[in-house]
């Protein structure tokens, strides 16, 4: 049984659990603090002083003074309204005034902030441009970091530290020259930053955002020789509802599908056919190491980017253990630019492929080695986030929401409930084990044992279980967000140093907290609630697909008896595998 | 943890009280030792006698001893802070049966000839014959009989001047370390009740009961099996150098009050976080914790009891808000110095996340003279509610400026007339500004203001950890407020937006205000950030960044009003100057418009161009 106390918020008696916020305790007799720093994912920083309230007279912060037994408190009277007012108009004299130019514009939380309190005049001087502000950094092509922008609120900086542990971002410098970049004022793409973009969906102004690609593919879609192809992942059709209304977790793929026709496009895919192929390499690449012995083990999977940046820059002695299958969208790209173009008879030169991801990181990955060049040409021409697409939408006038559904085009279209659930934590370790239990045994998973329930879920940020597959125990751990990632790393390097035997077989990772639902270029605002929500939106996709197991979907049959051979054969190795290698931390 | 057997632990109390030995036995041995002298010369060689040539003074005195052949009469002691740090170097000299001597303004020449016209003579003659000085060295002398000095009240920095602070036996033969010897016989409960008794109140400016905070570190339970205190030794206030005399003046009282409270608390280590500016309190502190580690101070079982402690040194890198108890606990831990929010306060969850109390420097050196003479001998000097005494650094335009210990609730007036002996110009006083920039000022009307905490609180100013700038008629107040403001936004840490920003723009404002570009509406901004900051800022320097702007603005509003109608006037001539201007532009147009009229066909021109 929880502790509770009982306090006074505006005269009104509030029973809470212990250690709850006075903010929280507020929330439950609706009284609605603003706040501007504070973010429900994250250890309050305390930096921006709009969240103050009266507390036994003294005027603290709600968002990290925790309930006490009797507590008096007041959150609204002239005294703290004008208080919060001039804190207000001081960061907005911070911040330029580039409200109608700005990425973030309608989406950014001190613009609305601003309008709430009715903030008609510059108060004060504006001082930006100070002298020492730090040019505009988008050398990564996946994050744009813009200084002036930055209001010092450390969300980035907590979420890069604390929840990644990546540590690119930091605080550096004090008093007005402070800002937030990388150690040494060094570019980010010189830093160890993994392009998750997490900081970019915590960012609560313009300061932190995508790489935008939309211009691009704008003029690649009006370019009349361009054969434009696009692909959705997985975790898209849960989130971009988000942005025309729908709850968080509402399917809506038919209508993207449709809305995407409707913007040009020739072609429309789904990743999730990829993530089917994915599963067939994968899981014959687990089956040779676990069963045949050939190769080391744990084996870890590798469909996440910035996962693999991470390792790459962090764990390079990982390398062997990393499953050498591409990611789904990648995959999609090299058979678009092969499989289909023949099929369709079409000069892949031709071909645009254009994937629509919850991440920013897949922004670099389409570029980061030859491998993703693979069928002569880049395999993938752009990757655009979702809330880039988002945005596309709404320029194009598509009325998303009144949109006839429609269905993917053959045969890069098709999927299976293995595939769609890729886009949450587990979920690609559920597909896979799907598919191994059918490739190690010959025979079909029970429909109730489809769904894998000790690795699924987003509270806990490292899931195991053992499984028993053909006499023999596996032992598998799915792990995401990095910071969680680094503690399994951990795990095995100590086991590796003892000489002992890994504590695992196989191992999924996803570098952002609830994987791609939860991904740096998703819907803003997530929490765990929307993150929990999208997951079911996942599950329900998944539970009414016609197939659920990847080598189920007659389209991949189709692939490997037209097109592949066999999995692992050549043909694939050459189209659908890749290699990584060592990155130092800092580049100069 | 190795956990000792029963037999271990009986060997090292044995080892204990052989230490505890030890170490009285080194006290009796150094004041068997003096007594072979006839005479001693102590010379200050704190930072600013230091910094005026101290060392080549003290040098010049040891070889002149040496060739007069008195060194095996004349003891030379080399002393922390006499305290007329405006007079240095300074050097006293004391001769048994006379009295004590002070010489200002000391070079290695004068030191000569006090040796050979001083104090030869002196040892020689004995001490009945009375002492002829010739009138050089009389002009050198400070009379002890100032107001400066017999107008102090000495705690703190009773041992300052009057001892060799690298000498450990001399601490002990002065009473050190026996205060804690007598808590170690007592129960922590009782040592608490002493300080409680005292009424001993934080010295680091906000004046929060000592006691109080080592109760609520007591109570909190350990953790990990650890618990911490802390010396906060990062005095950082513009004008400020009491911290950093009293650890140069010998770190083992500062020490010996820590490990009191570490008794009293069950903290079971400590960390002195000194600021790296201060090389001779640093050197005093590593000098004082490796004495203590060999003699058995620290270390397990101390002096036969079941108390153990060890502490440590580090250093703090210069930012003046590690100052703050909270930014202070995230350097000591490796971290970028930033404070973070109370509560949890330090003494629930502090260094490491651990329980951890923070005791300002001057604070922890007022325990054990507390222990040793009691809490009622402690509570009798200062006021009802601020006990004890205060060190302060008196500076500024005062005649006297240097290091000072008064009682609590001794009044302005004492303090720069009496004490400082007015001001350095003669001119008439105008100010003095308390609590660095944190405070405010105390203008002359409020001369009789007895110095304590509620006092200057009332005045819009603090405590702070006691810098005290006195100021004359031409110094201008809302420069003075410019400076302090322009110093603690160089110094924000840069977390919070009212301070960062709120500190910024406020500084624009009065500088705008002071270049004589001011309006009534900028006057009125800085008060609205001001209540801001004070509201909203995160932590103690923010909240009271604003206090020296707003102080002025309260007590000298009308320099602020001139300069700003002076900027009215200036405008409205520039207006006028404008208008004229424009009135003579637009003649001049007409003038120009004319010009068609009166223009003449250029002077070569005859008509030739027609004939072709």
């Amino acid at each position: 049984m929880e502790e509770m106390i009982t306090l006074t918020i505006d005269s009104k008696e509030v029973k809470v659990p212990k250690g709850t916020s006075v903010l929280d305790a507020a929330k439950m007799i609706q009284v609605d603090i603003p706040t501007l720093c504070y973010h429900p994912d994250l250890h309050p920083s305390a930096a921006c002083g709009i969240c103050i309230v009266k507390i036994n007279g003294r005027m603290l912060r709600s968002c990290c003074t925790p309930a006490e037994e009797g507590m008096e408190v007041i959150t609204r009277d002239p005294d703290i309204i004008e208080a919060r007012r001039t804190v207000l108009k001081l960061t907005l004299s911070k911040h330029p005034n580039e409200c109608l130019t700005c990425q973030k514009n309608e989406m950014c939380e001190l613009q609305s902030l601003a309008g709430k309190f009715g903030i008609r005049a510059n108060a004060f001087d504006n001082i930006t441009p100070t002298p020492f502000e730090m040019p505009k950094d988008a050398s990564t092509k996946c994050i744009v970091l813009d200084p002036r922008k930055c209001i010092l609120c450390g969300r980035c900086v907590e979420v890069c530290q604390h929840i990644q542990n990546v540590w690119a971002l930091s605080i550096l410098d004090r008093s007005v020259k402070t800002h937030i970049a990388p150690a040494g004022d060094s570019r980010l793409a010189d830093s160890p930053c993994i392009k998750c973009g997490q900081c970019t969906a915590h960012c609560p102004t313009g300061a932190l955002v995508e790489y935008d690609d939309s211009e691009r593919v704008w003029s690649m879609l009006q370019e009349k020789d361009n054969y434009c192809v696009v692909q959705i992942a997985p975790a898209v059709r849960v989130s971009m509802g988000e942005a025309f209304g729908y709850a968080p977790g509402t399917v809506t793929t038919g209508k993207i599908y449709a809305a995407l026709r409707k913007m040009g496009f020739k072609a429309v895919f789904d990743t999730n056919f990829g993530a089917d192929v994915t599963i067939m390499e994968e899981g014959s690449e687990f089956v040779e190491r676990f069963v045949k012995g050939d190769g080391v083990l744990p084996m870890i999977t590798s469909c996440c980017p910035a996962w693999v940046d991470f390792m790459e820059k962090f764990y390079p002695d990982m390398i062997p253990h990393f499953s050498t299958c591409k990611s789904p969208h990648a995959i999609v790209g090299a058979l678009t630019k092969t499989y289909y173009a023949e099929k369709i008879g079409v000069d892949p030169a031709k071909i645009k492929v254009i994937s629509i991801m919850p991440c920013t990181a897949k922004k670099f990955e389409i570029l980061r080695s030859k491998e993703m060049f693979a069928s002569g040409f880049q395999d993938v021409d752009v990757s655009l986030t979702t809330r880039e697409i988002c945005r596309m939408i709404k320029q194009a006038g598509i009325d998303f929401v009144n949109l006839q559904e429609e269905r993917a085009d053959s045969p890069l279209g098709e999927y299976t409930g293995a595939g769609t659930v890729f886009g949450f934590t587990g979920g690609v370790m559920e597909a896979a084990l799907r598919t191994v239990h059918y490739l190690v045994t010959g025979e079909e998973m029970k429909p109730e044992n489809l769904e894998i329930k000790p690795i699924l879920g987003v509270d806990k940020g490292i899931k195991e279980m053992t499984m028993n597959l053909a006499g023999k125990e596996v032992r598998i751990c799915v792990a995401h967000g990095t910071g969680n990632v680094e503690k399994v790393m951990q795990h095995l390097q100590e086991a590796k140093e003892k000489g002992e035997e890994p504590p695992y077989h196989f191992i999924e990772v996803m570098a952002c907290d609830g994987g791609c639902i939860g991904g740096g270029g998703q819907p803003l605002g997530v929490t765990d609630e929307i993150r929990k929500a999208r997951m079911a939106g996942l599950m329900s996709d998944d539970e009414f697909s016609e197939f659920r197991c990847s080598h189920q979907n007659p389209s991949i049959k189709q692939l490997y008896d037209e097109f592949l051979g066999k999995p692992l054969g050549e043909k694939s190795h050459h189209l659908l595998h890749t290699s990584y290698q060592p990155i130092p931390l800092y580049k100069r | 943890m190795v956990e000792l057997t029963q037999e271990q632990i009986q060997k090292l109390k044995e080892l204990g009280r052989t230490q505890k030995e030890n170490l009285l036995k080194m006290g009796e041995t150094f004041k068997e030792d003096v007594k072979k002298y006839k005479a001693a010369i102590y010379t200050c060689n704190a930072t600013s006698c230091h910094s005026g040539g101290a060392a080549s003074v003290i040098d010049a005195f040891k070889e002149s001893l040496e060739t007069m052949g008195l060194s095996q009469d004349v003891r030379m002691v080399c002393t922390g802070c006499m305290g007329l740090c405006a007079t240095g170097p300074l050097a006293r000299v004391e001769i048994k049966g006379r009295e004590p001597f002070l010489y200002k303004e000391v070079t290695p020449d004068l030191a000569r000839i006090i040796v050979s016209e001083h104090v030869a003579p002196a040892l020689r003659d004995g001490a009945e014959q009375p002492l002829r000085l010739s009138n050089y060295l009389k002009s050198k002398e400070l009379s002890l009989q100032l107001p400066f000095f017999i107008k102090q009240r000495k705690i703190v920095l009773a041992r300052l001047g009057h001892s060799d602070p690298e000498n450990l036996g001399e601490y002990v033969a002065t009473g050190g370390y026996q205060a804690l010897m007598k808590c170690l016989e007592m129960k922590p409960e009782e040592v608490l009740e002493i300080i409680r008794k005292s009424g001993l109140r934080g010295r680091g400016g906000a004046g929060f009961p000592t006691a109080k905070k080592w109760e609520m570190l007591a109570q909190a339970p350990l953790c990990d099996g650890e618990k911490f205190m802390v010396c906060n030794g990062d005095e950082g206030d513009p004008g400020a150098y009491m911290d950093s005399c009293i650890l140069g003046g010998g770190a083992h009282a500062v020490l010996e009050g820590m490990m009191i409270g570490a008794y009293a608390t069950g903290a079971t280590s400590g960390w002195f976080y000194v600021r790296a500016e201060y090389p001779l309190a640093i050197e005093r502190v590593e000098l004082a914790l490796k004495q203590a580690k060999k003699y058995g101070i620290l270390g397990k079982n101390i002096f036969g009891s079941d108390f153990s402690f060890m502490a440590e040194l580090r250093y703090g890198a210069g930012a003046f808000v590690c100052g703050e108890e909270t930014a202070l606990l995230e350097s000591l831990e490796g971290k970028r110095g930033t404070p973070h929010p109370r509560p949890p306060y330090p003494t629930q969850k502090g260094l490491f996340g651990k329980p951890t109390a923070i005791n300002n420097v001057e604070t922890l050196a007022n325990v054990p003279p507390i222990i040793l003479k009691g809490p009622e001998w402690f509570s009798e000097v200062g006021t009802a509610t601020s006990k004890g005494t205060k060190v302060f650094a008196l500076t500024g335009k005062v005649k006297h400026s240097g290091l000072v210990e008064v009682p609590m609730g001794t009044t302005v007036e004492c303090m720069v007339n009496e004490i400082g002996g007015g001001t350095s110009s003669g001119k008439p006083f105008k100010a003095v500004q308390t609590g660095g920039p944190s405070g405010g000022v105390i203008p002359a009307s409020h001369l009789d203001m007895p110095i304590c905490y509620e006092e200057l609180k009332k005045l819009g100013s603090m405590m702070g950890s006691g810098g005290m700038i006195v100021m004359d008629q031409d110094d201008s107040m809302v420069e003075i407020a410019k400076f302090y403001l322009n110093f603690t936004v160089d110094e924000s840490c840069g977390k919070c937006a009212p301070c960062r920003i709120g500190g910024y723009q406020m500084l624009q404002l009065v500088k705008k205000i002071a270049d004589g570009e001011g309006t009534q509406s900028d006057l009125k901004k800085i008060q609205e950030i001001g209540t801001a900051m004070k509201q909203a800022a995160l932590c103690g320097l923010g909240q009271t960044a604003p206090n020296p702007v707003l102080s002025t603005i309260r007590f000298f509003y009308d320099e602020y009003e001139t300069l700003i109608q002076q900027a009215q006037q200036k405008k409205a001539e520039k207006q006028k100057l404008q208008a004229e201007l424009s009135s003579i532009e637009h003649e001049m147009k007409k003038l120009d418009e004319r010009k068609p009229d009166s223009t003449l066909p250029a002077a070569g021109c005859s008509g030739q161009c027609k004939k072709e």
